[in-house]
């Protein structure tokens, strides 16, 4: 395959990007997004040119440091998927790809396609955690939680924190990443005794941290990649209106 | 206790909220203009005359009044926190494809509806209030006249027609988007809740948008 790239390039966090375009011949359909991008890095390095730098890690799907804009679309063209399992399959020969980095006040841009994502662990911080006295791990079934429970739970904490869902909202809204950390601790019995502090910090946190609010457009359920559905978001809602109501 | 966006959209919901039970009020009201020319005026401005001298419905109007001003200013609000949070701009954007364009749009399709709401104000509420009406045989003021009259205009037909058009697209995300903020995340009533607000916005916006159409085609004097 043979394809144009037009990547964006940044030198670092106060300067001003632009994208610059590539041409990049022999390339397999089989190649992961990211392989793309290293067979097109070697050539720069055989050049003596700066390699274009990315976020990755596990290349498997599963660590979510590898959030990128690909054509327009978080992860690029195909729902529900990371940039390390998007394959060059998805694309046509010849054709020109405009790859981006995830963009959002609270997400500044560090080089290139690398992204701060630091506001998110602000987030979890501010009250994404069980507070217990740590000693001897507990009896596992001293605690009996129902199987459908710790599945709807798991669900949420499938989160990987990716962005994807910031990058693709038009208010760059955390609402999705905030509502699965708060949904995944809000179902479990351990978790729901702080829920309502847990709840109030953490929407706080998400505000100071610049995050836009939800409109609801759902776009985010589209572009995460582990499909975390919106309705932890009414969840998030729900623990909210209740603890300005009910916490004392 | 911090004011959130979160809060900002919850005065939002409940608002939205009052305004779309307001909106079946006020469409049931207006249903009476669809019946035959001289029990319509006669009814039409018996009723208009009940709503003006009532208390319930003075506290009720002011409510009323409170939720549009509220709703456009917080809407305004967090717009502008929106526009603060996005870094910059996308150069290729295809974002658009993963959601509906009236779920991004409400704030152009609620801008639509305040000019509407400002021009149905000046040239009924303000006139039936303040401006010298005709009486009817009974004497009411006469606001049936006025009413039919002003659907003689084509370009005001039309005008009143898009801004239903604009209300419904409102109505269709925003019945829902408020379930969502109240709190509802049960998956069977979320459904639940998308499909009547699919029946509440297609009632509401093509009940309204009959009555201009009927007046103009068949009351023609
Ligand atoms: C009869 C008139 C109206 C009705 C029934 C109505 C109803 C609603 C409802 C129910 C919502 C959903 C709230 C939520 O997401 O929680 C909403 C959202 C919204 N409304 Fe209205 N509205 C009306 C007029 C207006 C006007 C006059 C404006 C603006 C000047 C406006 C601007 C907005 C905006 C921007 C949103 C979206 C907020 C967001 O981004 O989430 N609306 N409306
Ligand atoms: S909710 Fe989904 S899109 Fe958002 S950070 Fe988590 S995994 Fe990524
Ligand atoms: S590199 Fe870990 S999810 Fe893509």
């Amino acid at each position: 395959m043979k394809l144009k790239l037009k990547i964006w390039r940044q030198e670092n966090r106060e300067a001003k990007g632009n994208m610059i375009s590539y041409d990049v011949e022999g390339i397999s359909e089989h190649m992961s997004f990211l392989e793309m991008l290293d067979l097109l890095n070697e050539r720069l390095i055989t050049k003596g040119e700066r390699v274009i730098e990315f976020d990755h890690d596990c290349r498997e799907g599963i660590c979510g440091a590898c959030g990128m804009m690909i054509n327009g679309r978080a992860h690029g063209p195909l729902s529900g998927t990371t940039t390390c399992q998007l394959h060059m399959r998805s694309f046509k020969d010849g054709e020109t790809l405009y790859i981006e980095p995830f963009r959002a006040a609270a997400f500044p841009v560090l080089r290139d396609l690398k992204i701060d994502r630091t506001a998110f662990d602000h987030v979890i911080q501010s009250g994404g955690y069980v507070s217990a006295s740590t000693g001897q791990a507990p009896e596992s079934n001293s605690i009996l939680i129902p199987h459908d429970i710790t599945e709807a739970a798991f669900d949420a904490a499938a989160c990987i924190g990716c962005g994807a869902c910031v990058a693709t909202c038009k208010n760059s809204s955390a609402a999705l990443f905030t509502s699965a950390k708060i949904s995944h601790l809000v179902l479990l019995p351990q978790g729901k005794t702080e829920s309502a502090d847990r709840v109030i910090q953490m929407v706080n946190q998400m505000d100071e941290e610049g995050f836009g609010h939800c409109s609801n457009t759902d776009a985010c359920e589209v572009e995460c990649p582990q499909e975390i559905s919106t309705l932890h978001i009414g969840r998030m809602n729900y623990e909210y209106n209740k603890a300005l109501l009910l916490r004392k | 206790m911090k004011q959130t966006t979160l809060i900002y959209k919850l005065i939002m919901a409940l608002t939205g909220l009052f305004l779309c039970f307001f909106l079946i009020i006020h469409l049931l009201g207006n249903l009476q203009l669809l019946s035959p020319p001289e029990l319509a005026r006669e009814q039409f401005n018996w009723y208009s005359h009940l709503l003006s001298g009532n208390i319930v419905i003075k506290i009720i109007s002011y409510v009323l009044y409170l939720s549009i001003i509220a709703h456009a200013v917080y809407a305004l609000i967090i717009t502008r926190v929106n526009a603060k949070a996005q870094g910059s701009k996308y150069i290729y954007d295809k974002r658009s494809e993963v959601s509906s364009w009236n779920s991004r749009n409400m704030g152009i399709l609620g801008t639509i509806i305040l000019i509407f709401l400002i021009i149905h104000f000046k040239d009924y509420w303000y006139i039936y209030k303040f401006g010298n009406l005709p009486l009817d045989a009974d004497g009411n003021k006469d606001l049936y006249t006025i009413v039919i009259t002003s659907f003689q205009q084509a370009w005001y037909v039309i005008l009143y027609e898009l801004s239903f058009i604009a209300l419904g697209f409102h109505l269709l995300h925003g019945f829902f988007s408020a379930a969502r903020t109240l709190g509802l995340y049960h998956l069977r009533y979320a459904q639940a809740i998308r499909i009547v607000g699919w029946i509440y916005s297609l009632a509401i916006t093509l009940g309204f948008m009959l009555i201009p159409i009927y007046i103009y085609f068949n009351l023609n004097s």
